[in-house]
């Protein structure tokens, strides 16, 4: 790096405070951070003055957040101290993340990682083309950003595990699950189209027993574009996911021989 | 009408939330509703300025305090204050959600946003939330036009310093220090330590 491009560097001090770096200059100043006093120094004050920003906008919640909030807190394990070497959370003060600060950027990199060799599973495609689309997400409906949303989240979990599989129909299937987010997510590429009145739909798996888990949105199938969905429904104690072509509407059970079926990872 | 000015640090007030928060690390529920009470006003706030819809602000909000709760125990007190650290994670979060749904090809929109005014003027009873937008509105105005512009649009409207160089039409350059200088003075105006 030459003398000239640091200096350019420290003054990314305040864009970096307000989460105003992306992509590749996000990495580098994270880099840069993590040995530069002056600059981790100044990172400090300038969030602390963002966070006094914040705060002179202060609502009142209603009562009702607090109490969705202590009960939703009930039921959620907390993480262990920060441990190193593997550290998912940013961290609030001057050092740089070590990882995902889970911007749309940041998860798919960690989306390609999970993804490791299996480079033609769902999950490839689909973010390939979550990149490409990023820029005209203004013509998505609120329903497919929601969707991208929770896809993304899965996929960005700490715990996420992924398998792929081979479709009946010749797509290729990845189902990605975070037993900590008790979540899961199927992604598909290159499906068709489901036959006229039909949709797909997906299933969890209760030690064989199927337990509907919603339909897929066709908007994307037979188009060679990646297809995700969030499965509906907590993952539970489901051993794994499966998928099959239903009536209109869905059914209660399936009605046909799965076209894909894949089992949960181990941990 | 006057209004009192700062000097030196944050006034001690209300309770000590690194305290808090190393009490909320050890699973202490009880600590973790009062962190609440202290932060939930300033996490509705911001995430309300950035998102506009009161349903999703909710949504980011619950979601800001959950993972509070969750990775409480990752808090270093060494790298800043709790507030701070609190109000880092709700604005990250916030502008992801902003910046996962919003349009690129808003040029536009730039006199709309620059025009909308955070939500300063929404009402709170809360003394302490009143003087701090009191104090914010005045170090804001001592910002040349472009720092104020940068500063807003960055912060308040979750836009990479990119996208405001775009929207106001500056070099990239440019608006990478207005916004630094501009933080730099604010710094200064509320007598911020790290
Ligand atoms: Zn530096």
């Amino acid at each position: 790096m030459t003398r000239a491009d640091r200096a350019d560097l420290h003054t990314l001090t305040g864009a970096y405070s307000v989460y105003a770096l992306s992509g590749r200059e996000l990495l580098a100043f994270e880099r840069h951070l993590a040995d530069c006093e002056a600059c981790a120094q100044e990172v400090r004050e300038l969030r602390a003055t963002a966070a006094k920003l914040g705060m002179a906008t202060s609502l009142t919640p209603s009562p009702v957040l607090k109490d969705d909030v202590m009960r939703r807190i009930a039921t959620v394990r907390q993480d262990p101290p920060r441990v190193a070497r593997s550290e998912p959370e940013f961290s609030g003060g001057g050092a740089p993340p070590r990882r995902a600060s889970r911007g749309r950027w940041q998860n798919f990199a960690l989306a390609a990682c999970l993804a490791g060799a299996v480079a033609l599973g769902g999950v490839a495609v689909w973010q390939n083309q979550q990149a490409s689309d990023a820029r005209d997400t203004a013509r998505r409906s609120e329903q497919q950003v929601a969707r991208v949303e929770a896809v993304t989240e899965v996929l960005a979990a700490p715990d996420a595990h992924s398998r792929n599989a081979k479709l009946t129909n010749g797509a290729t299937g990845t189902v990605v699950v975070s037993h900590a987010l008790d979540k899961a997510a199927f992604l598909a590429s290159g499906l068709p189209k489901p036959p006229d009145g039909r949709v797909y739909q997906l299933w969890f798996s209760d030690r064989g027993t199927m337990r509907s888990a919603g339909l897929m949105d066709t908007a994307d199938t037979g188009t060679g574009r990646g297809t995700a969905a969030l499965l509906s429904g907590a993952v539970g104690k489901a051993s794994g996911v499966g998928v099959t072509v239903e009536p209109a509407g869905g059914s209660k059970a399936p009605t046909t021989d799965p076209i894909g079926l894949m089992s949960f990872p181990a941990g | 009408m006057r209004e009192p000015v700062f000097i030196g640090g944050p006034a001690p007030r209300g309770p000590n939330l690194e305290e808090l928060l190393g009490l909320v690390a050890r699973g202490d529920q009880n600590a973790f509703a009062a962190l609440y009470d202290a932060v939930s006003g300033s996490v509705l706030g911001l995430t309300r300025s950035l998102l506009r819809d009161p349903a999703q602000a909710e949504e980011v909000t619950q979601e800001v305090l959950v993972e509070v709760w969750r990775t409480a125990a990752r808090f270093e007190p060494a790298r800043g204050s709790a507030m701070a650290w609190i109000m880092t994670l709700a604005h990250r979060r916030a502008v992801d959600r902003v910046r996962s749904a919003q349009s690129a090809s808003d040029r536009e929109e730039r006199a709309a946003l620059l025009n909308r005014t955070p939500a300063f003027d929404e009402v709170t009873e809360q003394v302490e939330a009143r003087l701090e937008r009191e104090q914010v509105r005045r170090c804001m105005q001592g910002l040349t036009e472009l720092q104020r512009q940068s500063v807003t649009l960055a912060y308040y409207r979750g836009r990479t310093y990119r996208e405001v160089a775009e929207l106001l039409q500056l070099p990239l350059g440019t608006v990478k220090t207005r916004l630094r200088d501009g933080l730099i003075r604010l710094r200064d105006c509320m007598g911020v330590g790290a």
